[in-house]
């Protein structure tokens, strides 16, 4: 470790800097503007550098371990090609929000905008997917830009940073200088809510007859699950949530009512449709959520709280709008709920009744197998209590469905960008970041194709990362909307037959690897996956094919009506 | 509806790059973007003419805040402000038509700046409005060339 005021060259502060951010993991991959960094690295044992095959499988898991600790994921990769290929990675965290660093190289300041070898603009090519981004031009910037990523990728709304470090630069020496204070004057998030805003609120939630929760990601980020619990609890208000806010509020109490929108429960959909205040937290009113925004939740007033202004009223008009942390919007309205308790008991009946007319279900054949039985056994297996994360798609939406989430930071899944490929990454890197729960993995065939090679760094590192594999030989969301809305043509979805022998590949990566076919070698391969923690453990369910995600509103249709009905897809309540 | 937004920047490469791939991101109206560095040289003043209903107008506003190269975000519509524009346009020139291009050029309150033979480049400055009309009136006597500056703008200062 170096102190301020030595004379340190451009690698070394890189690494001084990630001391001072208290970074435990990089996620990388060397190259060629990066052979300085790397050689520094060479002698650094108290950061640990994970060694990827695929740079966009590094954004990934810088991405699965920020969201598993809510400290920011750090990313390392060489220009070029190198930074191009982490652009998917980053635009994954930019539309969930999730807090990175990611550090490219850049072939020497003298070099750009020469078409140098190995290089791109990167800085222009992650401005609109990026938080902000950096192109560091001189060395003595050097540790102020990083403090001011690492900065601007945590506080307000958490996003991607990106730091762009010439060749030239991370050779050259100067004095190190670590600040320990950052002043960005076109940065000042509202965290504190306004009081008036909060009063006002509070007053209507404690008179609301019909009030509804609707919890996003931001109360999961801002570690509001207490405040939540408290204000839900104490005034009895049914929560729904959203992919993102799954797990910030126990998906086994009964004023839980798991998730709402296109794949959402019945009875949050009609909730929605019928409160007559609807409180949003950190949520974003996200199409997949709301539907025909004129037909959603019109009978309610609606309160918004969100840290970022520009989701406010962007895309359903409120009433209420109060910017600021979602942690403190709701430890604030706490403080101003009255004494006195407004009876929900018919409201809560209502809902029940929902739950009673279309409740979740699926039936168990026992010589075939469902992605619903091994989610639901898994959930079984593991109490609630796993950092579940997916790829995209049908098994995606069943974990939704499924798996009761009990904790906040459980659920690890690609929402806003929908990127297959997403799952197998941020399972590993979320495992770095959580060793006392166990990390579980639900992946379809197709995407888990698209970051294969990631299982060589599970490997390598022994990383006790349960892979479960739903192979039900087709693209199934894809499919499910071939067959409901476009005349049953399943074009380019059946991978029956060039899916390769899954196990076959699991096990040339020395991943050990089981297969499972009906309910009863499943239940035993899952508790046989759990107990084993050497290294990852693979399963393939051989599931059946044509299953459909069910209830399901159909794209731009109001949300109260959804198609329900297995033996009559096609027909709405 | 028009609106005129003054933004204050850093003054970084990359900044007007930023702005400008919002809107374009986004969808927005962008009808003109103009820049330049202010009495403070690490501050840049951009003007904007945008259109939209006031929705789009707030979400413009609120997505300009978001930048973080963005130090203060000012919609200067309803507030009074002065606006100026830039023209500057070479027309043909001939015995026939310089007299009456003279005459046009003193009721636009214009400049010439260059003269030749057979062309002359003149400057106007007046409101966009006033750029337009001049324009209109000007474009029968054969413009060759012109470029305009995007409107800039600024408050009014107190009393």
């Amino acid at each position: 470790m170096h102190a301020p005021g030595e004379k340190l060259n451009g690698s070394e502060i890189f690494f001084e800097c990630l001391r001072r951010e208290n970074v435990s993991y990089i996620f990388g991959y060397p190259g060629g503007a990066l052979l300085k960094v790397y050689e520094t690295l060479y002698d650094i044992k108290d950061i640990k550098h994970i060694l990827v095959r695929h740079e966009q499988g590094a954004t990934h898991m810088a991405e699965g371990y920020a969201r598993a600790t809510g400290k920011p994921g750090v990313v390392l990769v060489t220009s070029g090609p190198g930074a191009t290929n982490t652009v998917t990675g980053i635009t994954n965290a930019y539309m969930d929000s999730s807090p990175m660093v990611i550090f490219t190289g850049q072939v020497p300041s003298s070099l750009i905008g020469n078409d140098a070898f190995q290089e791109a603009d990167i800085v222009g090519i992650t401005r609109p997917i990026t938080k902000h981004n950096f192109l560091v031009k001189d060395v003595r910037e050097l540790a102020l830009t990083i403090r001011k990523a690492f900065y601007l990728a945590t506080n307000g709304r958490p996003g991607p940073v990106l730091v762009d470090m010439p060749k030239d630069v991370l050779n050259a020496v100067c004095t190190f200088e670590w600040p320990e204070t950052v002043e960005i004057r076109g940065f000042k998030p509202t965290v504190k809510c306004h009081q008036n805003q909060v009063e006002k609120a509070a007053h209507l939630i404690a008179r609301s007859k019909k009030p509804l929760l609707y919890i996003g990601g931001g109360v999961i980020s801002s570690d509001a699950s207490e405040e939540l619990k408290r204000l839900a609890i104490e005034q009895n208000i049914p929560v729904t949530m959203t992919l993102q806010g799954l797990g910030a509020f126990p998906g086994d109490h009964p004023l839980s009512m798991g998730m709402l929108g296109m794949h959402g429960t019945f009875w949050a959909n009609q909730a929605v449709n019928n409160c007559d205040l609807l409180i949003a937290v950190g949520a974003r009113f996200d199409d997949r959520v709301t539907g025909k925004t004129d037909t959603f939740a019109t009978q309610a007033y609606k309160i918004h709280n969100d840290i970022d202004p520009t989701n406010v009223d962007k895309n359903v008009k409120v009433d209420l709008p109060v910017v600021g942390d979602a942690k403190h919007f709701l430890a604030a309205i706490l403080k101003e709920m009255p004494e006195e308790k407004t009876d929900r008991s018919e409201w809560l009946a209502d809902i029940r009744a929902w739950q009673k007319q279309c409740p979740l279900t699926y039936t168990n054949e026992s010589d075939s197998l469902k992605t619903e039985y091994v989610i639901d056994e898994v959930c079984r297996q593991t109490g609630g209590d796993a950092v579940v994360t997916t790829d995209v798609g049908q098994h995606q939406m069943w974990t939704s469905q499924y798996y009761r989430f009990r904790k906040p930071r459980s659920i690890i899944t690609s929402g806003g960008l929908g990127t297959m490929g997403y799952g197998l990454p941020a399972a590993i890197g979320a495992a770095f970041g959580v060793t006392d729960r166990p990390v579980v993995l639900f992946c379809g065939d197709g995407g888990f194709m698209m970051n294969v090679q990631e299982l060589v760094t599970a490997v390598y590192y022994k990383i006790p990362v349960k892979i479960f594999l739903l192979n039900n030989s087709f693209l199934g969301m894809v499919r499910q909307w071939q067959e409901l809305f476009h005349q049953e043509k399943y074009s380019f979805t059946d991978l029956g037959d060039s899916n390769p022998d899954f196990v076959k590949v699991a096990e040339a990566f020395g991943c050990r690897a089981m297969r499972a076919e009906n309910p009863d070698e499943a239940k035993k391969a899952i508790s046989e996956a759990l107990a084993w923690n050497e290294g990852p453990v693979f399963v393939e369910f051989k599931v059946i094919k044509k299953d459909m995600v069910f209830p399901m509103v159909p794209a731009g249709a109001s949300i109260s009506d959804m198609l329900l009905d297995r033996l009559n897809p096609k027909t709405m309540v | 509806m028009k609106h005129i937004i003054s933004v204050l920047v850093e003054n970084k490469f990359g900044t007007l790059n930023r702005v400008a791939s919002m809107f374009s991101a986004r969808g927005f109206n962008l009808a003109s973007i103009s820049i330049g560095e202010t009495e403070d040289p690490e501050i840049s003043r951009m003007t904007i003419v945008t259109r939209g209903d006031d929705q789009i107008i707030s979400q413009v506003l609120k997505q300009l805040n978001r930048l973080i190269d963005t130090i203060k975000v000012t919609d200067l519509t309803k507030q009074p402000h002065v606006e100026r524009e830039l023209l500057l346009m070479t027309m043909k020139l001939s015995r026939t038509t310089q007299h009456e291009i003279f005459e046009l050029i003193n009721v636009f309150k214009g400049k010439v700046v260059d003269i030749k033979q057979k062309s002359i480049t003149i400057e106007v400055i007046g409101s966009p409005d006033k750029i337009n009309t001049t324009i209109d009136i000007f474009r029968p006597y054969g413009i060759r060339e012109l470029a305009r500056s995007g409107a800039v703008a600024i408050h009014r200062g107190e009393s």
